[in-house]
């Protein structure tokens, strides 16, 4: 296993740091979270297409460069980093979807369109229950002629309402469990389904409710074997999250780390003062021990390794404890200044519970590792 | 030799296929190995080495593993010593030391701590004399593992008690073995004895065995203590005797049963997190949620620490320089060691209370519980290490001082008030 990034990953990452800086400053951030859809479709079209950042990791043959998770991951860290408002990963993730779960013929009909930064899409699996247990799916996928269509309901979908493809878990009428489940694509203006966005508490990620009636979609892979890419698709989640809440952490952390360098009360800087410099040694270390296993994660998956479902969960909830106790360091090093809607502190607070909750909390990927490490 | 790994590789290779004979003594393959190089292939090759990047030594170390030849000596203190004396020694201590530490001929201990000055190492008041033409040491040390077994210790003594504090001390080789110095045990709470105290009166010292020049004891204990955190980042890995039948290995079997004495309770230490899986199992305690719960939560911290090592490791052989960093790793293995004696009561219940050969693991697991405390405090305590974390990595302010900006003979003394 490397445990460096190379010069080229690092000279990458450092054009994507440099031009986020330039480009989506928090007054930036600030202005997208306040439009209907929590980023602009052109705006990010622009970004997404100068820098070929949905093309990233789809295979060269259907249109991507084929670069590895990690280079995604690095992307993904980067935008956590600067809390880029855009629909970046719930279109990667929904590619990842279609590369595991989709047919070849699928994958070729989808997947171009979506690397050339032309189709937005999203994963929709959880439903009003907010598990994304794929077990716990009960929209049902029926039969019609040479199609499907699609009953009930999905929620907590990322970028649900603006996405132009949706990835679909559904399950035969009649199945349980992890039996009969399939994964579809709906077009986000097919008959039928209505979207919602949902009134979220972190204005920089929009969750959506869908309610299908009778929504005509298109199968992919095969019928009733969506259990196991699903799971592989979630997998990845996992770590890509992973990374994108260790660059939201870190920032926090050294935004922190400068107020406190500046901030004078009895005559020197509050980073003067032991209570904060072991404040700051204990969230730096924090920090570092997520980053390393959010690097681990992506690493290990892709070089397929065999602890990798397990790793990506430790990162996933690694990450999440470390980006919140963080961001709950940075408001109290703030003091009250941290906790007013100016100071931006609150925008990452806010990501960083809602990352924590995203694709499952901590005690779920805890038990996710214990299944595999422990029998 | 290229730079290369192939090239490294297949000279290392070569190397040992034409010298490595398990039937030599331990000592004549230890000196036919400092004299290839390939010892200590990372030092400058006018010292014993072949001036191999730091990140190529994995590379011999597997190709000497491949094939079970012994190393050179790498077990307690003496690897700081060769440090220490590598960065800032004079070439006659290079002559009379580097060798015989690497072949295991010469054993050391560290003489730092002191019964006031335990955190505070700069504020040692053992003092150092110069009369006639030797230095003549009076004072008291501690916390000194294998001093009753040493043939020298790396000594931190005052030599200007008109200078500031960290301007007064100095860096000495003192000769363990002469009626100046005593040792005595010192009982842990754990019962074991590894530690000891060592009184040291009108002990000589001649002026060829100080290390760099007068007042630069505080540079140089600086260099020994960070190789001492980098070494506590829990990619250690013990000493292990080959059960093989010739005879230099029954030679290294001797000698790591006598150096590894003092630290055979170090494992259970830093917690034993290797034991709490299979406990978890054995004791059916893997069934709990609480239990399931918090050993992922430990297995989370151990494996990213870890891996958080590895990365530093990493970088460093990439050619930055070891740095502060080893204090994350020290700190992070506190944690963890904690947690882990947590959860070994947890998993263990009431027989966890149990010692002695009839109880869980031998005894093993009650030693973890009274081991553990000692992690959080040798070495440098969490505290101090969150201090250079902050001060050093961070570049945070230090604290204002009251005792580094006047003569030491003028700063009050440490003490228990």
């Amino acid at each position: 296993m490397k445990f460096s990034f190379s010069a080229e990953q690092d000279e990458f990452r450092g054009n994507l740091r440099r031009l986020l800086a330039e480009r989506m400053p928090t007054k930036e951030v600030r202005r997208l979270m306040e439009t209907a859809t929590g980023w602009e479709r052109e705006g990010w079209r622009q970004l997404d297409i100068a820098l070929g950042l949905s093309a990233i990791a789809i295979p060269e043959e259907h249109g991507g460069y084929g670069f590895g998770f990690a280079e995604l991951c690095i992307v993904l860290e980067e935008f956590g980093r600067a809390l880029v408002p855009a629909p970046f990963l719930a279109t990667a993730l929904a590619a990842r979807a279609i590369l595991h779960g989709g047919s070849e013929a699928d994958r070729a009909s989808l997947l171009p369109a979506i690397a050339a930064g032309d189709t937005i899409a999203t994963l929709a699996s959880a439903e009003d229950a907010g598990t994304w247990a794929a077990a716990a799916t009960s929209l049902t996928a029926t039969q019609s002629g040479d199609g499907f269509r699609l009953d009930g309901h999905k929620s907590f979908v990322i970028d649900g309402a603006a996405a132009d493809l949706i990835l679909v878990l559904a399950r035969a009428p009649g199945s349980t469990g992890e039996d009969g489940l399939s994964l579809f694509a709906a077009d986000a203006t097919a008959p039928g389904l209505t979207r919602t966005n949902l009134p979220v508490m972190d204005p920089t990620r929009r969750l959506a409710r869908l309610t299908f009636t009778a929504v005509p979609a298109r199968l992919l892979g095969t019928a009733g074997e969506a259990a196991a890419p699903y799971r592989r698709t979630m997998m990845e989640a996992a770590a890509a999250l992973a990374n994108e809440m260790v660059g939201g952490a870190e920032r926090l952390r050294e935004d922190a780390l400068a107020y406190a360098m500046m901030r004078m009360q009895f005559g020197r800087t509050i980073a003067s003062f032991q209570s904060m410099k072991h404040k700051q040694a204990d969230m730096l270390l924090e920090v570092e021990l997520a980053k390393s296993a959010a690097y681990y994660a992506a690493a290990a998956i892709d070089e397929g390794d065999e602890d990798a479902e397990a790793v990506a969960s430790l990162a996933k909830a690694g990450a999440a404890d470390a980006y919140l106790q963080t961001a709950i360091h940075a408001i109290q090093i703030h003091g009250g200044i941290g906790f007013t809607w100016d100071n931006d502190t609150h925008l990452w607070f806010k990501r960083a519970k809602s990352s924590e909750v995203l694709f499952g909390d901590g005690q779920h990927h805890r038990e996710i590792m214990m299944r595999n490490w422990a029998a | 030799m290229e730079h290369t790994e192939s090239a490294v590789r297949a000279a290392c290779r070569a190397w040992l296929a034409a010298n490595w004979d398990p039937n030599r003594g331990l000592i004549e393959w230890r000196n036919i190995l400092i004299d290839s190089g390939w010892g200590a292939p990372a030092w400058p090759k006018r010292w014993y080495g072949l001036d191999l990047p730091v990140g190529l030594v994995p590379v011999v170390e597997e190709e000497m593993a491949r094939i079970g030849a012994v190393g050179v000596a790498k077990a307690g203190i003496r690897v700081l010593a060769s440090a220490t004396i590598l960065a800032h020694g004079s070439d006659l201590q290079k002559e009379k030391f580097l060798r015989r530490s690497m072949t295991g001929e010469d054993t050391w201990c560290q003489l730092f701590s002191e019964p006031g000055s335990g955190s505070d190492v700069a504020g040692a008041v053992t003092r150092a004399e110069m009369r006639g033409n030797h230095w003549v040491v009076n004072g008291q040390k501690v916390w000194t593992t294998s001093a009753h077994k040493a043939d020298w210790g790396l000594l931190l003594a005052r030599t200007d008690w008109d200078q500031r504090k960290h301007k007064g001390l100095s860096y000495f080789i003192l000769d363990m073995k002469q009626p100046g110095v005593t040792v005595q045990p010192l009982r842990q709470m754990n019962g074991h004895a590894s530690f000891n105290q060592v009184f040291i009166t009108d002990a000589l010292v001649p002026p060829e065995m100080l290390v760099a020049n007068v007042g630069d004891g505080w540079e140089v204990t600086t260099t020994t203590l960070m190789h001492e955190r980098r070494g506590a980042d829990g990619l250690r890995s013990w000493a292990q005797a080959s059960p093989r039948p010739e005879r230099i290995y029954q030679e290294e079997r001797a000698e790591i049963a006598t150096v590894m004495e003092p630290y055979k309770w170090y494992p259970q230490r830093a917690g034993r997190v290797d034991l709490l899986m299979p406990r978890a199992i054995e004791t059916g305690a893997i069934d709990d949620p609480v239990i399931r719960q918090d050993l992922a939560k430990l297995l989370t911290m151990a494996k990213s620490a870890e891996w958080t090592a590895r990365r530093a490791r990493a970088a460093q052989e990439q050619g930055r320089p070891q740095g502060p960093e080893g204090s994350l790793g020290k700190l992070a293995a506190s944690h963890i060691a904690r947690a882990a004696a947590r959860l070994h009561t947890a998993i263990s219940g009431a027989n966890a209370l149990l010692t002695g050969p009839d109880s869980p693991h031998t005894g093993t697991i009650a030693e973890i519980l009274v081991s553990v405390p000692a992690t959080s405090i040798a070495g440098g305590t969490d505290e101090i290490q969150r201090n250079i974390i902050a001060e050093r990595v961070l570049k945070m302010p230090r604290e204002p001082s009251i005792d580094s900006d006047r003569p030491f003979r003028d700063v009050p003394r440490n003490t228990v008030r």
